[in-house]
């Protein structure tokens, strides 16, 4: 096991699209002012920004994290329910089940999961009528 | 081109950012959903958001990708909170009554390019 150097945990409101991305944008203050490089900033807020969204709008609400490795970056995404019933579906480009509401918002391309594990180096996803984990794991070399 | 000369060839106005005139801008992202916009990533800052969303979520959108110029399209007066929010993080917020179309052609015309795979195309 690496050697955990910090870690951060942030509640996301369900449906609360007043503070949307504030999660994320801390986590990326957060690393800039740490040193990490640019360019993993930008993957990190990307994959943290599309978690947190997908909480606030398809789920009760949850829970974000992120971990400082030495070599790796960890962002933990955890809401609870109602999950995610075809996770080969969700993960598909283009499959949407995003409301109105969310759609105003500029969400439900239905590109959010997809971008999500491309912008990541290793990716897992579990999900139950209890709740959706999502791990994604970002190097920093 | 310069973000002063995007703001002459769309007539656009200004709302935030007079700083980044002087700015130089070679590529484009544009969508109104912001995960299309988030699903390519340009190598750095140089490059536009062009959008017809009116809400937060759009500096939000440009702040994760490190962009600080924004042409919001469709003639939309950009509610306080997006002006706020733009100026808060330094970008430069500029409107045009120019749509979607019209405005990426102009910009394409003036050799703004849209990128894929961190690549211009
Ligand atoms: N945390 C979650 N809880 C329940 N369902 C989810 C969750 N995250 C995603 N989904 C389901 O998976 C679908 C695809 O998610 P994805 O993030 O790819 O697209 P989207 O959120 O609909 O749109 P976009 O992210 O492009 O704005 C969602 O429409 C929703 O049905
Ligand atoms: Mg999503």
């Amino acid at each position: 096991m690496e050697e955990l150097i910090k870690r951060y945990e942030y509640e996301i409101i369900a449906n609360d699209f007043d503070i949307a991305g504030s999660t994320s944008s801390s986590i990326k203050r957060n690393l800039k002012s740490i040193g990490v490089d640019p360019s993993i900033v930008r993957k990190v807020a990307i994959v943290s920004y599309e978690a947190e969204i997908n909480i606030i709008i398809h789920s009760k609400g949850g829970k974000m994290c992120l971990e400082i490795y030495k070599d790796k970056l960890t962002i933990r995404a955890h809401d609870n329910g109602p999950g995610i019933s075809n996770i080969d579906l969700a993960m598909s480009e283009g499959f949407s089940t995003a409301t109105n509401e969310a759609r105003e918002f500029g969400f439900g391309a239905g590109m959010g999961l997809p971008n999500m594990k491309k912008y990541s180096d290793n990716f897992n996803i579990t999900s139950s009528s209890e709740g959706t984990n999502i791990d994604i794991d970002i190097y920093m070399d | 081109m310069k973000v002063s000369e995007i703001k002459d060839l769309l007539s656009a106005e200004i709302h935030s950012g007079d700083h980044l005139m002087s700015k130089e801008i070679i590529g484009a992202y544009a969508s109104d959903l912001m995960s299309d916009v988030l699903a390519s990533i340009y190598l750095d800052d140089k490059a536009v958001l062009v959008s017809g969303l009116n809400n937060t979520q759009l500096i939000r959108t440009a702040e994760m990708l490190d962009l600080s110029v924004i042409v919001m399209v469709r003639g939309k007066k950009p509610h306080p909170e997006v002006i706020e929010m733009a100026r808060e993080n330094g970008m430069a917020l500029l409107t045009t009554n120019l749509n979607m179309y019209n405005s990426c052609g102009l910009l394409y015309s003036k050799g703004v390019k849209g990128f894929s795979n961190g690549r211009i195309d």
